[in-house]
């Protein structure tokens, strides 16, 4: 799906989502209420610049006030890879922007993610999987680096990596690994009106982060809720 | 009582915390014999999936945790090896760091204290590592909202790059030494993309104008700055634990007109040099070279340089 | 991944009381040691993971040299090796017998 396509099938009503240079901001009505969107479109890398006006439009929702949830959509490259961008110090702009997310999530506006198209390494991170819950649609791409790439880092041959993708989905870019992984929740169906689909998605959401509850349970990630829930468990102070 | 088991070579006051394995760090850092390490390397809770690509596993999988005091505060503990792969996040690495982050919530000691040296996802585990770093992120959030400061100390080889930087800036309070570098893309990623023009890899001096720890400090992308000693990283984070600043809105806010206001001021600035002398720097060439006491006394004269928006 | 392991019977258990120790770092041309005082006290055994394969039996010389030297006697011992070269392996080991021995 396109986002224009998304975003007609979340608000057939109308709604004021725009895209500039890339970067989604808007809202339209949702279930009595409001449903505020921002999001990266076009596969396009983000930089100092962009995520700080994301974030201001997440700070915008949270200092409304009200109970809008924030619909992340995602269609992105990595971050941006500048001199620029690292020397004006793009960690602490990414992370804010995951942090204006954050806090809006635990202030009465549960965060959803939604991957259409693609995303990579921070802009991933800052972004789809700072959502509470995140969920994909067919053909989404979030990958952390792509497998031509890890051949050539980790100096093994591509044909390899592709055999050893199959056994395992804990290294290959794809939407179904991060699924395993429990990082996406749920596919949805683009056949189907979105917003219903996000809406059972709000309705399930969970309180705390389950995603390697779902990583194990999926086959993604055997060990990570164990070693996670041991370390609770074991942690004193004698 | 705790088994002190790392090598006594290894630590001591003026041991360098660049040069001192995780675990030296970890028994320099806390009270003597505080620490109790949970998942430890007898435990031999490795990499499930390193085996896979023929590449040997660590007793820890390169992250410590557990337990100890500060000068007598309780405080809970996470260490990167930075020589281990890289210090970078796979499953199991990344799953300790999440347990402890959690394990504080209910135990509600007086900081967490994250030792950075990661080179970020490890790409062998890409997917299990990229969603750790997420997960702590959240967990690092929502333990702020509760009330326990954490803080990042960075001056390992590694430094805090790729996902390790982004949970460097969700920390309450970030202490730096001079060869800790925070970044998100590495200097070789950056070439390999859009060329050594835009960024050439191999120099050294362009990498920490760009991504070292006193530009990061000059630029209030690190709280504190400190000597390259155990003795100095346990100062400053002692130092720091009373300064956290509150998750909220406000502190968020205050960090949005931080950062926008970072960018009208130096948004086309090409060097660290041209920063520097913005902020009124009277010699940025000679930054690099200062001493750590020059280096302050630098600091203390450009008056203002900390905040507590992050 | 080669594993190796490796038996042996010392005449004496190695002094001291501490029950584990760690020494050294798992990266190239390095190895990381776990010991822990978990044998009966004349007997020793080492179990080796490496990714370089076929020197069996340099292995099997440095393991029997550090047995001779250091009796280490009730040691359970488990390396993870990086690619060290013997000298460096020589090193770990007595390394870490110190460290038992305290």
């Amino acid at each position: 799906m396109t986002l224009a396509e998304i975003i007609a099938s979340l608000f057939p009503e109308g709604h004021s989502v725009t895209v500039a240079e890339g970067l989604v901001n808007g809202e339209g009505p949702f279930r009595g209420g409001r449903l505020a969107v921002i999001g990266i479109d076009g596969d396009t890398a983000l930089g100092v610049d962009g995520a700080c006006r994301l974030a201001g439009y997440v700070l915008d929702v949270v200092r409304r006030g009200g109970a809008a949830p924030i619909l992340v959509a995602i269609d992105s490259d990595s971050q941006r890879m500048s001199r620029r961008d690292e020397l004006l110090g793009l960690n602490e702009y990414l992370a804010h922007l995951a942090k204006t997310l954050l806090l809006a999530d635990a202030h009465g506006h549960p965060t959803v993610g939604l991957i259409y198209g693609h995303s990579a390494a921070g802009a991933f991170i800052a972004t789809a999987l700072a959502t509470r819950v995140l969920v994909g649609l067919p053909g989404a791409n979030p990958s952390v680096m792509d497998l031509p790439s890890v051949a050539r880092v980790t100096k093994l041959p591509l044909d390899r990596l592709e055999a050893m993708a199959k056994d395992t989905p804990v290294f290959a870019p794809g939407l179904d690994n991060m699924v395993r992984t429990g990082a996406v929740q749920a596919v949805l169906d683009p056949d189907q009106p979105l917003a219903e689909q996000i809406a059972a998605v709000i309705d399930a959401l969970p309180a705390d982060d389950t995603r390697d509850r779902a990583g194990r349970e999926r086959g993604g990630r055997p060990v990570a809720e164990a070693i996670a829930a041991q370390v609770v468990r074991e942690a004193a102070f004698g | 009582m705790s088994e002190r088991i790392i090598d006594p070579a290894a630590k001591g006051w003026a041991t360098s915390w660049y040069e001192a394995s995780a675990r030296a760090r970890i028994d320099g850092l806390l009270d003597a014999g505080s620490f109790r390490e949970v998942i430890g390397p007898e435990q031999r809770q490795m990499s499930p999936h390193l085996p896979l690509f023929d590449l040997p596993r660590a007793f820890d999988d390169g992250m410590i945790v557990g337990s100890g005091r500060l000068d007598g505060k309780p405080v809970l503990v996470a260490a990167q090896e930075g020589r281990f792969m890289g210090g970078a996040f796979g499953e199991v690495h990344g799953a300790k760091l999440v347990g402890l982050l959690r394990a504080a919530l209910a135990l509600k000691p007086d900081a967490v204290l994250i030792l950075f040296d990661t080179g970020g996802v490890r790409l062998q585990e890409a997917n299990a590592g990229e969603t750790a770093i997420a997960e702590v992120m959240r967990a690092i959030t929502k333990l702020r909202a509760a009330g326990v400061p954490v803080i990042g100390l960075i001056g390992g080889r590694a430094g805090a790059y790729g996902g390790g930087g982004l949970i460097a800036g969700t920390c309450s309070r970030l202490v730096v030494s001079e060869g800790g570098r925070i970044s998100v893309s590495g200097p070789e990623v950056i070439e390999t993309n859009k060329g050594a023009e835009e960024f050439d890899s191999r120099d050294r001096a362009l990498v920490w104008r760009t991504m070292g720890g006193k530009h990061r400090r000059l630029i209030g992308g690190a709280d504190a700055y400190a000597d390259d000693t155990v003795a100095a990283f346990r100062q400053a984070a002692l130092d720091q634990i009373g300064r956290a600043p509150a998750f909220d809105l406000a502190t968020l806010e205050a960090e949005q007109a931080r950062l926008e206001q970072r960018l009208t001021r130096f948004g086309d600035c090409r060097d660290g040099t041209e920063i520097w002398a913005r902020l009124g720097v009277n010699d940025p060439e000679a930054v690099p070279a200062l001493t750590t006491a020059a280096f302050d006394t630098l600091l203390a004269s450009l008056g203002e340089t900390t905040h507590d928006a992050r | 991944m080669e594993k190796l392991s490796f038996r042996h019977t010392t005449q004496r258990a190695l002094a001291g009381a501490k029950a584990q120790a760690i020494t050294g770092v798992v990266a190239s041309g390095n190895l990381e040691v776990l010991l822990e005082r978990a044998l009966a006290p004349t007997e020793c055994t080492v179990e080796i993971e490496t990714p370089i394969r076929g020197y069996g039996e340099v292995w099997a010389a440095v393991v029997a040299d550090f047995v001779a030297r250091s009796q280490p006697g009730g040691l359970r011992i488990t390396i993870n090796d990086g690619g060290a070269r013997p000298d460096t392996v020589s090193l770990r080991l007595l390394q870490g017998a110190r460290l038992m021995e305290v």
